[in-house]
């Protein structure tokens, strides 16, 4: 058998294949799709209904609600209801209302593994390759093909592995190296590539800061980030409640072929700040040292993990946002927000001055508190900075670490967070 | 198959690099409103004017990465109800590209985009992979659409496609 990557051999497994190569088209059974409430029920749910064809398998559907859970207007209600009514309709065994980002809840309830073959209605469901699974962010109308056949097309796609050698300094974080790549190959850098981040830095990652390279794979165009399983993989998978993890089988053979290798080094990287409107912007923070900020947003997906939680306290600790600033902190699940309170870190950011919101997408698609006002200047652990995504198209948003953050919450400009530690 | 059905023939709306899903698709044009309403808002940020300008067969040319962002389908969604039967682009972001497919609607990758102006009238042929310029009466190479994908597309889209694989 020709030598794969992990990618080709999940694809080739899905597809009942014995391998596959880049550039071939082959149709794969779906192991696991999620649905959340903005494509969800409402779009994707409706189209199923109007095809009039069962779910092809209720066990590997999961539906979670997170894009309209933070105001209670009634759009976002009636979105709710329709959400609720469609899964007791269909008795969907899978179901996580209000409990936080899918692609955090999605892993913290068992349901990722090395292996599979995922799909999610939401771009960044990338996030899932932490796992060693491979999980690619669909449409409405292209979900409605995977729930009523189980089945979808994908074209093998080429590897760009990126080897992340060395080991991070202090106060720096897994969102500074992708930033830093972002910055480096630009936002089409990986289109329809699938990313591997390999390496010291990488290895020496805990599963939060890797899942935060996963999830902004979609900020370099990939199809889908991935990261090989081991010991930590299985460590944290296991303590999830995941039963049958094989770690041997789901790895890059030796002699496989990557189309592009990118090296970068984690030991002398400085902190990065993505500028609006394109998270490619990127550069130093000493770049943007003194840019005023109005608000500070530790929220989303890739910025509210508990790892996230814990670099921004060990920012704020004993002292107090300025005066005028707008400082949200939204864990990105329940289950974060709780461990955090448990071990005192969210009670340091509270001290701080942080206001605590739900768990949610919130500020990271303008919703809830955390939307920027009219001409109003942020910066947020969240992936994107486009144009009216976070507020008002005369918002601008600046993107930087959790540590980064925190610091700008305490100055009310970009400041270099190391000078805090 | 019918031989000419598949051919598109319309006036071009040219834009630039990284049309991203929140200038196409904006939170407040489908939260808590239908297509044919929120479509109005397609490109509001970029183009203000741009859902009054175009008409029902125009085609939309776009640069690099078109469509970069989001899952949401809205983004190709209002550029198909504001009458937009075919984009073409140097490169697509992957889900946007899957997206216009299924939508029905021809998502071409061409690299001479840039021979293509405002206005221009274009016959798009996406089965051989051509575009015809009209107005300049030059002939442009674009990558034909893999079969597969044209079958959806004569379809009329991935769901009349299911519906005739289904039943």
């Amino acid at each position: 058998m020709p030598s794969m990557t992990l990618a080709e051999k999940i694809i080739a497994s899905a597809a009942g294949l014995s391998s596959v190569t880049p550039g071939e088209i082959v149709t794969c059974k779906v192991d696991l799709a999620m649905i959340h409430d903005s494509s969800g029920p409402r779009r994707a749910g409706k189209m199923l209904d109007e095809l009039g064809v069962p779910i092809w398998d209720k066990e590997k559907l999961v539906v979670i609600t997170d894009h309209y859970t933070n105001d209670p207007d009634p759009g976002s209600l009636k979105i709710q209801a329709i959400t609720h009514k469609w899964v007791n309709d269909k008795k969907l065994p899978h179901f996580f209302p209000e409990q936080g980002i899918c692609h955090v809840v999605l892993p913290e309830k068992g349901f990722l593994k090395p292996g599979l073959f995922c799909v999610g209605g939401d771009s960044h469901s990338t996030t899932g390759g932490a796992f060693g699974a491979f999980m690619v962010g669909i449409g409405a109308t292209e979900m409605v093909g995977v729930m009523a056949t189980g089945e979808i097309w994908i074209r093998v796609p080429q590897t760009l592995q990126v080897n992340i050698s060395g080991q991070l300094s202090p106060g720096l974080a897994a969102k500074d190296v992708i930033l830093k790549l972002c910055g480096e190959i630009g936002v089409m850098g990986a289109n329809y590539m699938v990313v591997d981040y390999c390496g010291t830095a990488v290895q020496a990652m805990s599963i939060d800061e890797r899942m935060t390279l996963t999830n902004m794979a979609a900020e370099l165009g990939a199809k889908t980030g991935l990261i090989v399983p081991d010991k930590v993989t299985s460590d944290w998978l296991t303590a999830a409640g995941v039963k049958n993890i094989d770690i041997m089988n789901w790895q890059n053979d030796k002699n496989a072929t990557v189309a592009k290798v990118i090296d970068m080094d984690a030991t002398t990287l400085c902190p990065q700040v993505a500028a609006p409107s394109n998270p490619e912007n990127t550069s130093d923070v000493t770049d943007y040292s003194g840019t005023f900020v109005e608000q500070a947003y530790i929220g989303a997906c890739t910025g509210a993990k508990l790892a996230d939680l814990r670099m921004a306290a060990a920012v704020v600790r004993g002292h107090k946002v300025v005066k005028g600033m707008r400082f949200f902190v939204a864990p990105a699940t329940t289950h974060i927000q709780d461990l955090a309170q448990t071990e005192g870190t969210l009670e340091i950011l509270k001290d701080a001055g942080a206001v605590v919101l739900p768990s949610g997408c919130g500020g990271c698609i303008g919703q809830g508190a955390a939307r920027l006002e009219e001409n109003m200047t942020g910066i947020s652990t969240t992936n994107r900075n486009f144009v009216g995504r976070a507020g008002p198209a005369s918002s601008e948003l600046y993107l930087g670490s959790a540590y980064s953050v925190a610091a700008a919450a305490l100055t009310g400009k970009i400041t270099d967070p190391r000078e805090f530690l | 198959m019918t031989i000419n059905r598949h051919l598109i023939e319309g006036r071009a709306w040219v834009y630039g690099d990284n049309i991203d899903t929140d200038q196409l698709a904006p939170i407040h044009s489908y939260k808590d409103k239908n297509a044919e309403e929120g479509c109005k808002f397609c490109l509001e940020s970029i183009d203000p004017n741009f859902s009054m300008k175009v008409e029902d067969g125009d085609i939309f040319v776009a640069g690099a990465n078109m469509g970069i962002g989001s899952s949401r389908e809205q983004a190709p969604l209002h550029l198909k109800l504001l009458g937009i039967r075919a984009i073409l682009a140097k490169s697509f972001s992957r889900i946007f590209y899957r997206n216009t497919l299924n939508l029905g609607v021809s998502a071409l990758i061409c690299l001479e985009v840039e021979r293509i102006s405002s206005g221009d009238i274009l016959n798009v042929d996406p089965l051989k992979g051509r575009v015809n310029n009209l107005t300049t009466g030059e002939t442009l190479e674009c990558d034909p659409l893999p079969e597969h994908l044209m079958e959806i597309i004569n379809d009329g889209g991935l769901m009349p496609h299911l519906k005739r694989k289904l039943f």
